[in-house]
């Protein structure tokens, strides 16, 4: 019997230990961030690193201000949003809502399909077929810009848009749709004006999860944005983004440099960013499910 | 205009929009299939790579990506478990749950190229592996590790509560009845996180960047101590870095990685459809 107990609170160890490795991995990431990121600071001051013009990490003296790499994944960003969160939350009201069941299951695993393709599959699609169509559309020197970045983002943004948006809107309890039908509202009226707005708090939050995928995207934004690392003014000018930048040149950089203590500092900026995104749209949708 | 009017235009709009998300799948397949089968051969998928990557087959990539899903899933799919156990079965609603869930929330928001970041920080250079697959496996295991622990602890809360109290009524200990009755129950739903994750870590390519992939390496890999090729990072190779790969060559590793981690998921999702008919409480 003491035996049996002795193991239990063996296993009961274990348990435990591997319960809380989440929460060690967090801290982990963010404390070995800092440990090869914080150097540069020592360098560049935090004001002139973040809010400085001039990205030129191998020039000398070098000029590591990442302001051209925030434009350009804010740029990105926008884009991508204003192109994914219509349509998204549009199908994610068609298939709560309005599709038949076995319909739904397929679209259902359609999406599912397309949050599976690999970053550097859509980055290698976009590149060799959206970029030369914008290339041609609109005239320019190349297809690579912050309009075909946007483009390809926004179809990754998507899945993660419509699945909790759908679970958000699929959430909303029957008697309100039964509610608004009996007072003699069409299928579309309630769906619009009693299920969508009683779905928001699910809605802001896989729109803040769906713009978070966005920012955090590495590979297929570095294929198809261009990386000219210069404060863009308009939408078919090549970019690089925060991710781009940290992917592109960690390999050229030497441990332990200025370079290389930057590009950390970058990650530190982008995970402090998503960190962030990720709490808040977690509030929100606690927020649904509570009620 | 009336009201029956104004919803089946919008119903129309919401259904084409629903297309614009579902429809790039069926294209980007369509087109990756057509440009990229002719090249697909045993040869293509069991050939060293020849003639500067530009002849020859990716058995270095699709055997590295193998090695680094299977060391992935090797560190993930026993913590992830265990840690689901640990929310669903032991603990109470308290802070150190509530920043456990918190902690799994914003790990599976982390950019997959910080994650590279923090497996070349720990891994490489701290714990001095070196640029290896092992390095690269562990940093994948940890990148997987919420989508494991989430599946796991949605098949674990799915088993009815009455299991349980029949099993300790029994006088069964909280870990006989976890290993005796829950777990077999929640095997399935476990099981189809897995393959997600063995899906994820076969297509990412970030994460691995600075932990692993070699760009082009003429033996393979001996021990886990050493780099290898592996097949997202290859695609990146072939269509970026190097000028003038055979569109062949290149659609052909994009639809062998694409087949490989599409095969995963569909497994997925019909295992966890099968799961669900067949359910019967």
């Amino acid at each position: 019997m003491t035996l049996r107990k002795l193991r239990e609170a063996l296993i009961e160890r274990t348990i435990f230990v591997s319960g809380i490795t989440s929460i060690v991995i967090v801290a982990l990431i963010f404390i070995f961030l800092l440990k090869e990121g914080l150097s540069i600071f020592l360098a560049v001051n935090p004001l002139d690193f973040l809010f400085g013009q001039f990205w030129y990490p191998i020039s000398d003296p070098p000029s590591f201000g990442v302001l051209p790499l925030i434009i350009g994944s804010v740029f990105v960003t926008l884009g991508a949003a204003a192109i994914s969160v219509p349509i998204g939350v549009a199908s994610a009201l068609y298939i709560a809502e309005v599709a038949p069941p076995r319909t739904k299951e397929i679209l259902k695993a359609g999406i599912e399909l397309l949050a599976a393709i690999p970053s550097v599959v859509i980055g290698f699609i976009g590149m060799v077929t959206l970029g030369p169509f914008i290339k041609a559309v609109f005239g320019l020197p190349t297809g690579l810009t912050a309009l075909t970045g946007s483009i390809t983002l926004a179809f990754m943004a998507m899945p993660t848009i419509v699945s909790i948006a759908e679970d958000a809107v699929t959430a909303v309890p029957r008697q309100y749709r039964e509610a608004a039908i009996a007072m003699g509202a069409t299928k579309w009226q309630t769906t619009w004006r009693i299920v969508a707005y009683a779905a928001r708090p699910g809605m802001i939050a896989a729109i803040m999860l769906g713009i978070g995928r966005v920012i955090g995207e590495t590979m297929a934004v570095m294929m198809v944005t261009g990386n000219a690392a210069l404060i863009p003014t308009s939408f078919l000018q090549p970019v690089r983004t925060l991710t781009a930048t940290i992917a592109a040149e960690m390999g050229e950089s030497v441990q332990g440099g200025e370079h290389y203590a930057a590009l950390f500092a970058i990650g530190i900026v982008l995970f402090v960013i998503t960190f962030l995104i990720n709490g808040v749209a977690d509030l929100y949708l606690h927020r649904t499910t509570r009620r | 205009m009336n009201a029956r009017t104004e919803q089946r235009i919008a119903f129309s709009v919401l259904f084409a929009c629903t297309l614009l998300v579902v429809m790039p799948v069926l294209i980007i397949l369509a087109i990756i299939f057509v440009k990229g089968y002719s090249a697909l051969s045993l040869d293509f998928l069991l050939g060293m790579p020849e003639d500067g990557m530009n002849a020859g087959g990716i058995f270095p990539a699709v055997l590295g990506t193998l090695y680094l899903v299977i060391g992935a899933i090797a560190f993930a799919v026993p913590l992830g478990v265990l840690s689901a156990i640990y929310l669903v079965e032991y603990s109470r609603d308290n802070a150190i749950s509530r920043l456990i869930r918190l902690a799994i929330v914003n790990l599976a928001g982390v950019p997959s190229v910080v994650y590279g970041l923090f497996g070349l920080g720990i891994f490489v250079v701290f714990l001095g592996f070196g640029v290896s697959i092992l390095s690269g496996s562990l940093t994948l295991g940890i990148m997987i590790l919420p989508v494991i622990i989430t599946a796991s602890r949605e098949a674990l809360e799915s088993v009815p509560r009455s299991f349980r109290i029949v099993s300790f009524s029994l006088g069964a200990s909280r870990w006989q009845t976890i290993r005796h009755v829950v777990l077999p129950h929640a095997l399935p739903g476990i099981l189809t996180g897995t393959i997600l994750g063995l899906g994820r870590a076969a297509g990412e390519t970030a994460p691995i960047l600075f932990t692993v992939a070699a760009f082009y390496l003429p033996t393979l890999p001996e021990s886990v101590f050493d780099q290898t090729m592996a097949l997202p990072y290859h695609l990146y190779v072939i269509s970026t870095q190097v000028p003038g790969i055979h569109e062949e060559v290149r659609f052909g590793t994009a639809l062998v990685l694409l087949l490989l981690v599409l095969l995963l998921n569909l497994a997925a999702i019909i295992l966890r459809y099968q799961f669900r008919k067949k359910k019967k409480w």
